[in-house]
């Protein structure tokens, strides 16, 4: 610590305000609860008791006013998409979308023929990260999550960035 | 009854309604749309047919040439047994009357049979699309459909099957 060394009492920690926020934000991304499609049943067993997303800090919220994290679970139909929208411009900012699956990134199987399907929710949201799988394992949806914890790590909300 | 035993009984009842089809199933009868509202409610009410279940509508392209079909299902829970309605309709103006008020469940079959292939049903007392947005342009399952270019300001990308995305 250098300078710093046995300046304060016990129990104080000294870092960048950056930071300290960067690591609050990024380890309590509660994350907006509702499912599209089959990837659903693949985010429902991520918070369940096996894989338990709550370990990372995650935790579904009903309200779109109280999420930082939507995540995209399955086939986005055109009539879904203006309500995904609709959603997403509900939430707060700073907030983050999870494209999850092959369905809600590019239009799966749907990609050709399917012609009420998106063809990718990017073309509606901004998508952070894409996690692929058909559907994918609740492991491939927490490495996702944790890749958009270090995204968030990296942001820093107070420093004044150049115009 | 057997299906033949059906379809004389209902001929004996409304004459010229029943079509000879030869290209259909045994279980199959096509009938004549202009009085069938009629057919149905006796199809319904007769004691010999008593078909109290309507068990599915199913909406059929049979291609350009060919005519839009709608099927009908019924089912008689009292003398058990079964029968598929066929009736065809004019490609460029598809009407039928509506069974919605003899069967209630027809309600929402033939809100779907319209939302897929546009047949209306003439009598209906709710007749909008149900599973497509409201707004919606075209038939999907038609056989001559095309996808929309844009919805709502969201652009349909066009895929070619062998270049991929344009």
């Amino acid at each position: 610590m250098g300078l710093l060394e046995n300046k304060f009492q016990d129990n104080v920690v000294v870092a960048s305000l950056d930071k300290i926020l960067g690591w609050a934000r990024s380890t309590s991304p509660w994350y907006f609860q509702f499912g599209l499609a089959c990837c659903a049943i693949e985010m429902m067993s991520s918070a369940a008791s096996r894989h338990d997303l709550e370990r990372i800090g995650m935790m579904p919220r009903s309200s779109p006013r109280q999420a930082d994290v939507m995540i995209v679970a399955g086939t986005v139909t055109m009539k879904m998409a203006l309500r995904v929208k609709k959603l997403y411009e509900q939430m707060a900012d700073p907030k983050y979308v999870i494209s999850m699956g092959s369905c809600a990134t590019s239009g799966g199987p749907y990609w050709q023929h399917g012609y009420h399907v998106l063809k990718g929710v990017d073309l509606v949201v901004p998508v952070d990260v894409y996690v692929p799988g058909c559907p994918p394992r609740p492991e491939a949806l927490i490495e996702g999550l944790l890749k958009l914890q270090e995204k968030i790590q990296t942001e820093r909300p107070l420093t004044r960035k150049l115009a | 009854m057997t299906p033949e035993q059906i379809k004389e009984r209902i001929s004996d009842q409304f004459k010229n309604s029943v079509i000879t089809n030869e290209s259909l199933g045994e279980h199959q009868v096509e009938i004549n749309g202009e009085d069938w509202l009629n057919i149905a409610t006796f199809m319904k009410n007769d004691p010999k047919l008593s078909f109290d279940q309507l068990e599915c509508i199913t909406g059929i392209d049979t291609g350009e040439e060919g005519p839009l079909q709608t099927h009908y299902n019924f089912h008689s829970m009292e003398h058990r047994h079964k029968i598929e309605v066929v009736i065809s309709h004019d490609r460029k103006d598809p009407k039928v009357s509506s069974i919605e008020q003899v069967w209630r469940i027809g309600d929402w079959f033939e809100r779907e049979t319209y939302d897929m292939f546009g047949i209306e049903y003439t009598g209906h007392r709710d007749l909008r699309r149900i599973l497509c947005p409201d707004d919606w342009e075209g038939w999907p399952l038609r056989k001559d459909y095309e996808g929309q270019e844009s919805f709502h300001g969201i652009v349909v990308p066009k895929i070619k099957e062998e270049e991929g995305w344009e």
